[in-house]
């Protein structure tokens, strides 16, 4: 008697190509996580720690990057220190335990809130213009509707650098150098072209038939895009502005280059945090981790709209 | 007529913040503006820029180390990538929850990645030099990842594949995922090999998505600047200046203005024109 063939089929894979599957996946997947997990761990170590060698995987911890990420300190004589009012609150008591005194808050707050508010406005000022455009483009005959999308594509294909040199002289002809506004419209204009692309791919997955409907019923074009359309696109739209506020959140090149101390980002001051302090890197590991706590949480919940995102809306399962 | 109150808006921001500046931009090209000295004015110069751009050897070499850059950031993630997605698409228990935290390096901040990654790579207190010494036995301190000139240019190819092979992972896995099983049931009855069900199925039918996957990623590598400058800040020397820091450097540093303009009109037109070909090869590649 013949022994039956081997489960060789590709739709259902045999116990041993899924075991060695997963094997390798979750080692791949450990070892991708090894980077992050590690800036996270040495925003915990002291300096001393952060820099020893062997690296030090059993640490005593300490808050001292957070604390050197929050403030600007001085360095002080131990008698200086000593004539001072005894110290009010731990991260006081911690750092003229180092020989230093607070003289007070960094700019990393600062930069941190500058992040949320550009970030929030360009993401808000992104799903406002590309929720219309991409309406009209979905719903309308608009003459060179192919040439006219695959402009707004097109303007992602630039360089940031290149579209800087330009944007630098006219920000500083119109006085938007350095202002929130500035930076609000330069990183609409960028995501613009992910905007309109993504909702247009959510509003043609809505029937014409509903708005048609409505329109019989007496709406005006505009409340049937308000009050059929809009609320059936919640869920694209919410996943097209976390796309949009992520970028805006990490975007790097602009911020460098267009801002310098009112309206910096958090992506550009994060590298000047090493110079401060010499070799500060738990400082460099609390701001990185402080700042990449939210990207981590918004992509989990993007999980479902991940593809879709990033390939501009081409693809969509 | 309804639909331009619709799309207007969108298009006027895109004429004033993209399209205004690209022209004047070209303008700016033919002339020896210098941002730093505007009082001095402007002469035109007529396509000079463009011929000096051309006999540049800085320039040049920009763009060969950039080519090494995109060759081979884009041969490791396809092939990292692809097989990954293969591997997650056996579909073995906890493969999702596997993915999402393989996907997360790509969705963090490139120049916070590349700042972290220095640390890293420092020599005798990085990690990454002592897990290599760990595995191989040489010194940790006696290699340089980043201050190497034969190193640096595969450091900045390390990280870049690191964080991008999930990328063109999720893009390879939706083309795996759309191959319906009966093709696989059809092969199976005729008792094609696993081998050839690869090659004369799964590849063929894969490859409209990983032609994509190379687009979106070879258009922004083009571009790169935020993880390579935060990581070598294009040295030692200039063994790491890709285009775009070379660029920023021209018109950043030594505010060569005109000149800077013209080059950036240069890195447009071959993106632009490069991105056209392709998707119409990508056109004819899908409807096969």
């Amino acid at each position: 008697m013949r022994k039956p063939p081997p489960n060789l089929s590709a739709v259902e894979p045999s116990r041993v190509v899924k075991r060695f599957a997963a094997v390798v996946v979750i080692a791949y997947a450990l070892i991708t996580m090894v980077p992050m997990l590690w800036i996270f761990v040495t925003s915990f170590k002291s300096p001393q720690d952060s820099i020893a060698y062997p690296p030090k995987i059993l640490f005593q911890p300490s808050m001292e990057g957070y604390v050197n990420l929050f403030t600007a300190r001085t360095r002080q004589t131990s008698e200086y220190i000593a004539s001072l009012p005894p110290a009010r609150t731990w991260y006081d008591k911690l750092v003229r335990s180092h020989g230093m005194v607070i003289a007070g808050p960094s700019r990393f707050a600062e930069r941190f809130w500058n992040s949320a508010i550009i970030g929030f406005g360009s993401t808000f000022l992104s799903i406002f213009l590309g929720t219309l455009a991409a309406y009209g483009f979905s719903r309308f005959k608009v003459p060179m509707k192919d040439d006219l999308m695959f402009f707004i594509l097109s303007t992602r294909m630039m360089p940031p650098i290149a579209v800087a040199i330009p944007i630098f002289l006219m920000y500083r002809q119109l006085g938007l150098s350095d202002t929130h506004v500035g930076m609000i419209l330069l990183y609409t204009a960028v995501n613009i072209s992910l905007a309109v692309w993504l909702l247009k791919g959510f509003v043609d997955e809505i029937p014409r038939e509903y708005e048609e409907a409505a329109m019989i019923d007496g709406y005006t074009r505009f409340q049937a895009f308000t009050k059929v359309v809009l609320p059936q696109m919640l869920s694209g739209i919410a996943a097209t502005a976390i796309f949009c506020l992520i970028f805006a959140w990490n975007e790097y090149a602009f911020a460098l280059l267009l801002t310098s101390s009112r309206a910096q980002t958090a992506p550009p001051f994060i590298p000047t945090i090493i110079g401060e302090g010499g070799l500060d890197w738990p400082a460099v590991g609390a701001g990185a981790t402080l700042f990449m706590i939210p990207v981590v949480f918004f992509t989990i919940l993007l999980r479902k709209n991940l593809l879709r995102g990033i390939t501009f809306g081409a693809l969509r399962k | 007529m309804i639909a331009w109150l619709f799309i207007a808006p969108t298009i006027l921001l895109l004429l004033v913040i993209n399209i205004f500046p690209l022209i004047w931009s070209i303008q700016l090209s033919f002339t020896n503006f210098k941002a730093n000295r505007a009082v001095q004015g402007i002469q035109n110069v007529g396509i000079l820029n463009y011929i000096n751009i051309l006999h540049d050897e800085e320039i040049w070499s920009a763009l060969q180390i950039t080519a090494h850059f995109l060759f081979w950031t884009i041969l490791l993630q396809v092939l990292l990538g692809f097989s990954l997605a293969w591997l997650v698409n056996r579909k073995f228990r906890g493969h999702s929850f596997w993915t999402t935290m393989i996907l997360l390096p790509m969705m963090l901040s490139p120049a916070v990645v590349g700042n972290f990654w220095k640390f890293l790579f420092q020599p005798q207190i990085g990690l990454f030099n002592y897990v290599v010494s760990f595995i191989t036995g040489a010194d940790p301190s006696s290699f340089q990842m980043i201050g190497d000139v034969k190193l640096a240019p595969w450091a900045i190819i390390i990280v870049d594949t690191w964080m991008w092979t999930p990328y063109v992972m999720l893009i390879c896995l939706a083309g795996l995922r759309s191959i319906p099983d009966y093709i696989y049931e059809a092969a199976e009855v005729d008792r094609a090999s696993a081998w050839r069900t690869f090659w004369s199925i799964t590849l063929p039918m894969v490859a409209p998505f990983l032609m994509l996957a190379v687009l979106f990623r070879g258009i922004e590598n083009f571009k790169m600047f935020d993880l390579v400058v935060n990581l070598t800040s294009g040295g030692p020397g200039s063994v790491t200046e890709l285009a775009s820091i070379n660029l920023k450097r021209e018109a950043f540093e030594k505010w060569r203005t005109g000149y800077s303009s013209a080059f950036a009109v240069i890195l447009f037109v071959t993106v632009f024109g490069i991105a056209n070909i392709y998707v119409k090869f990508l056109n004819r590649v899908k409807q096969r």
